[in-house]
């Protein structure tokens, strides 16, 4: 037991991966054999997680669970490891998703072992960013991230596979070329990589000192601009935006929960863990026109959303309508920063992140559910299906709801806690992307009723072309995240505690 | 006296070349069963010696031998490897048997891939190139080195004359050898030189390198000889201007060929120019690393866009290694501590990754019948290994973390970050580049779906084959995931050369 408390991170961390080692020497024809067990591998570390969180003390400062190993001495990397109140809520929502979106693919038959190993590696990329403490370890982590999802959006993606994956791959890379090179300058001017460390040496430069033949400051406005626009593409932020629609609509069901669940979180991340730290001063500066396309991110998501008639691709833009209310708070806690109104900004943004995990994780997975019987995303196709399917109508529904931020589900609290939080300081931005939020529900009840009301489409009632109704395994998906968006809700104490701790005490 | 361990590993590839032309001819799996042994003895031979290097926490130039050769001259035949040579003997030894494996062959008449056509010749000519190959990487004597770095070239000629490609191969092989006897002509006269000037300032005839190094060259004299020593010998590292003779090389030559010579052939020219041009006029090298160093950035962005757009698969890693060697001149031009380790890393990094693209385009080409990527699809179906093996190789092009190339890479950049920002943003460029062509290519050859023309007849590769693949693989994984394994060896070897540099 010792060893397991220990070394928790690590075994969360790579048990993903080595369990996709294993996978490999299974025999390939036995699919039912492959699927479980990259379930039960891919339970274990969510397990690992719970007990992360229940041993997780929110009192305490800092990182925990620490651990260091040696990687790459002679550039004075670090295999460092450590959560707090932020990356911990990461951790759990990575873990918790994970093992769904392998349930989610049960009903994949195309060559299932190499499906489910680049799931589990993916897993360990996105943990390896959460987890990091070290710059180059979380670039390590950030850049292996893309390889699986890259193959799982090429290989098992729809009809427009190879454009959309290809646009995610360059779109990712060419982002992080600033930040790798901003990493890289860290790395000759400090002489460390750790994260822990830089904080302090990196904000005791003196402004005016001279640094590559120009003054620090200069240095660290495109620094800035470097790492923003890296996490910016991810999270994503209007206008670099656009490979989500393509890479969330070609990539299988378990892919885009993924996608929409943890890999724009990666993003929103990269803001909390570096940028707002090392940037304090250059992100009140800019926060202005980070909030300029946080609110363009809110509103024309909720537009572009709207004109959609494909399923998948309105879900797509929702994201982008959602994450935006993320970079809001982040804007405003920039703004703010020691104010009150910038913790509840943050705390805000980072419940909203847990909380778009969950509900869009969800609207995929439904979306891949329909997907699945009518072979059609259209959403002129469908209509009036409700009397046919009303245990999946009345699923939708409620994921939309918690989507919509119906209060009493988990996204009225964290965008009611962004708005509340950025309101004071960024007036008019928050009031435009208000207005945003109206076009949320516009598009959300478009889709409800684009679905599941309306004339019923006669072509899905009988014959060879019945819709079925949702089935067990699905159900079995769809449950825990029904359970955390009411829970959350409802009760919002039990992860606001861990995230607001850390959240005063770090801005 | 140690143990001549060096002298074996170098001359086993001669002898073994010498026991296979006794062998009739017409014994086929006589003469590669002799070639995969000696090939596999030699591998682990080195593979023994680096780990006691390695575990042993080495440093400076070891197992070193020394026999007389022409004493009135003042030449030796003095061996021994330091932290920069041995990972890059260790590279030779990986490709040789990798080598040896791929071109076994499938005697299938319906396949006929591999080396069918006077396997005994090729073996010979083969095993005398890496003969040369080691001796270059293991000498301590500058003469020996040359006599070493041409019997290295010559059997070159007549591998890519008579095995390669017949298209091109008369012209390749011409312009190869034509490009590399120039290069290698002026580096002499440098080279001798110093010799002479060695030879005033101590009255000591020596060619002995670790002799040069201490005879006082003076700064004007240095100035005016590194630019002809250290590019005569970086015409064989592929540098720009001089790269072109080299992907008409590579797609001119035989699989296996074309392995030692993008994986191997092309680090001893960035080899030597380190060791006689760097090592041995380090006044030069500070004078002239501007130049080099733009030379280099330019080779890195401009080979990986001629990269992309090439359509036989052969020209892109043939350019993709003028890349990819631009980034190796690149750390070495910044003369300091983290360029010098990225460049001996990516040296090793980059043999192991060309070496398994062209085996496995080989491998396709043997059995497709065709490189041209327009042409191919469908592959990782009917070869997964291979599929897997490319695909791995790419990530490491790509500079992925968790492969080889990123460990080697990363310090790189990190080492021209102190001299010249500009140039490390202005060569990060080639990442995305690369990413691109590497990514459109492997779905293009290995999963667009197989074109009519070649369904049926293609099969998967050998046992032979996928042995090589997971070996290579293997390497840039293991040095991706635990750099600790080639870095601290290189280190040493930097420390030596930042100690001739003058502190810095």
């Amino acid at each position: 037991m010792d060893f397991i408390y220990s070394h928790l991170l690590s075994l969360i961390l790579f048990l993903p991966a080595v369990s996709a080692l294993i996978l490999f020497l299974l025999p390939s024809g036995r699919n039912s054999l492959l699927r479980w067990f990259a379930l039960l591998a891919s339970l274990i570390p969510f397990a690992l997680s719970v007990l992360l969180w229940v041993n997780y003390v929110p009192e305490q400062t800092g990182f925990q669970f620490e651990e260091q190993y040696v990687w790459y001495e002679a550039i004075h990397s670090t295999l460092h490891l450590g959560v707090d109140g932020i990356s911990l809520t990461m951790v759990l929502l990575t873990t918790l998703l994970t093992p769904l979106a392998i349930l989610a693919s049960f009903s994949i038959s195309d060559r299932v072992k190499a499906y489910m190993m680049l799931f589990l590696f993916l897993e360990t990329g996105m943990l390896g960013v959460f987890m990091s403490l070290d710059l180059l370890i979380f670039f390590v982590f950030w850049e292996i991230g893309l390889v699986p999802m890259y193959f799982l959006i090429n290989q098992w993606g729809s009809a427009n596979r190879n454009y959309a994956s290809l646009k995610f791959m360059i779109y990712t890379m060419g982002g992080s070329l600033g930040l790798l090179l901003a990493v890289q300058m860290l790395g000759v001017r400090f002489g460390t990589y750790d994260i822990v460390q830089l904080y302090s040496l990196w904000n005791s430069l003196e402004p005016g000192e001279l640094f590559l033949g120009m003054s620090v400051s200069t240095v660290k406005t495109i620094a800035f601009w470097a790492f923003v626009i890296a996490f910016a593409i991810k999270v994503p932020v209007w206008p670099f935006h656009t490979w989500l629609p393509d890479a969330h609509t070609e990539a299988p069901t378990a892919g885009s929960m993924i996608l929409a669940g943890v890999l724009l979180k990666l993003g929103a991340y990269g803001f909390l863990r570096l940028v707002l730290p090392f940037y304090p001063a250059e992100a009140k500066v800019f926060a202005g026109a980070l909030a300029v396309l946080a609110t363009a991110a809110i509103v024309f998501g909720a537009f572009g959303s709207y004109a959609q008639s494909d399923f998948k691709r309105l879900v797509a833009y929702s994201s982008v309508n959602h994450m935006g209310f993320v970079v809001l708070g982040i804007a405003a806690a920039g703004l703010a920063a020691g104010t009150s109104d910038a913790h509840i900004a943050m705390n805000g943004a980072v419940l909203q992140m847990f909380n778009h995990g969950l509900s869009a994780a969800g609207m995929f997975f439904l979306v891949g559910v329909i997907y699945e019987r009518t072979h059609t995303r259209n959403l002129n196709d469908f209509g009036g299906l409700f009397p046919l399917v009303p245990v999946y109508g009345g699923i939708l529904i409620f994921t939309s709801m918690a989507s919509l931020g119906l209060p009493g589900l988990n996204g009225f609290i964290s965008e009611f806690l962004v708005v509340r939080g950025a309101y004071p300081v960024l007036t008019v931005y928050t009031a435009i992307s208000m207005l945003g939020l109206l076009f949320t529900g516009a598009y959300i009840l478009k889709g409800i009723k684009s679905v599941l009301h309306g004339p019923l489409n006669e072509h899905w009632a009988h014959g060879e072309h019945q819709l079925t109704e949702i089935n067990t395994r699905e159900v079995l998906v769809m449950a825990p995240l029904m359970v955390l968006i009411l829970v959350i809700g409802v009760w919002p104490m039990w992860i606001l505690d861990v995230i607001n701790k850390t959240v005063v005490a770090l801005f | 006296m140690n143990f001549p361990i060096l002298s074996i590993i170098t001359f086993l590839p001669m002898l073994a070349a010498v026991v296979i032309l006794a062998v009739p001819s017409a014994r086929k799996n006589v003469v590669r069963t002799i070639a995969l042994t000696a090939a596999s003895l030699d591998l682990l031979l080195f593979a023994w010696t680096y780990l006691q290097y390695l575990l042993g926490g080495l440093q400076g130039y070891q197992f070193v031998e020394q026999y007389n050769w022409l004493p009135a001259l003042g030449i030796s035949l003095k061996f021994g490897v330091d932290g920069i040579s041995a990972p890059l003997v260790l590279l030779t030894g990986i490709v040789m048997f990798t080598g040896v494996l791929i071109s076994w062959g499938d005697d299938d008449k319906h396949v006929m891939a591999g080396i069918q056509d006077r396997p005994r010749e090729f073996f010979a000519f083969l095993f005398i190139l890496a003969s040369g190959v080691f001796g270059v990487f293991v000498s301590l004597d500058l003469f020996m080195l040359f006599f070493f770095y041409e019997i290295a070239v010559f059997p070159m000629y007549l591998l890519i004359a008579i095995w390669g490609w017949v298209v091109t191969r008369e012209y390749a092989a011409m312009k190869l050898t034509l490009y590399l006897f120039v290069g290698s002509v002026v580096s002499l006269v440098g080279a001798l030189a110093m010799y002479w000037t060695a030879y005033q300032n101590t009255g000591v005839l020596s060619f002995d390198m670790l002799q040069l190094e201490k005879a006082g060259f003076s700064t004007a004299f240095q100035n005016l000889w590194f630019l002809p020593v250290f590019m005569g010998f970086a015409v064989l590292g592929g540098i720009w201007p001089f790269h072109n003779w080299s992907p008409d090389g590579h797609v001119a030559a035989p699989t296996a060929v074309s392995m030692f010579h993008a994986g191997v052939l092309m680090k001893l020219g960035a080899f030597a120019a380190l060791r006689v041009g760097v090592m041995l006029l380090p006044e030069g090298a500070k004078e002239w690393s501007w130049l080099i160093m733009t030379f280099a950035a330019i080779a890195v962005v401009y080979g990986a866009y001629i990269a992309f757009v090439q359509t036989d698969l052969k020209y892109m890693i043939g350019f993709s290694s003028v890349s990819h060697m631009g980034l190796v001149m690149l750390g070495v031009s910044t003369l300091n501590y983290n360029g010098l380790l990225g460049a001996g890393v990516q040296m090793f990094s980059h043999g192991v990754m060309t070496a398994l693209f062209f085996a496995v385009t080989g491998m396709i080409y043997d059995r497709a019948h065709t490189r041209m990527i327009p042409e191919l699809g469908g592959m990782s179906k009917i070869m997964p290994y291979a599929s897997i093996g490319f695909i791995i190789g790419g990530l490491v092009s790509m500079g992925m973390p968790g492969f080889s190339g990123f460990v080697a890479e990363f310090p790189i950049f990190m080492g021209v970050w102190g001299r010249q920002w500009l140039v490390a943003v202005f060569a990060s460029i080639s990442i995305v580049i690369t990413a691109a062509y590497i990514m459109t290519n492997i779905r293009k050859v290995f999963f667009s779906p197989l074109p009519e023309k070649l369904e049926g007849h293609v099969g998967d590769i050998t046992l032979m084959d996928k042995t090589a693949v997971v070996t290579l693989c293997f390497f840039m994984i293991v040095i991706g995931l635990i750099p600790a394994i080639m870095v601290p060896m290189v280190e040493t070897g930097v420390e030596n050369i930042l100690r001739l540099l003058g502190g810095a």
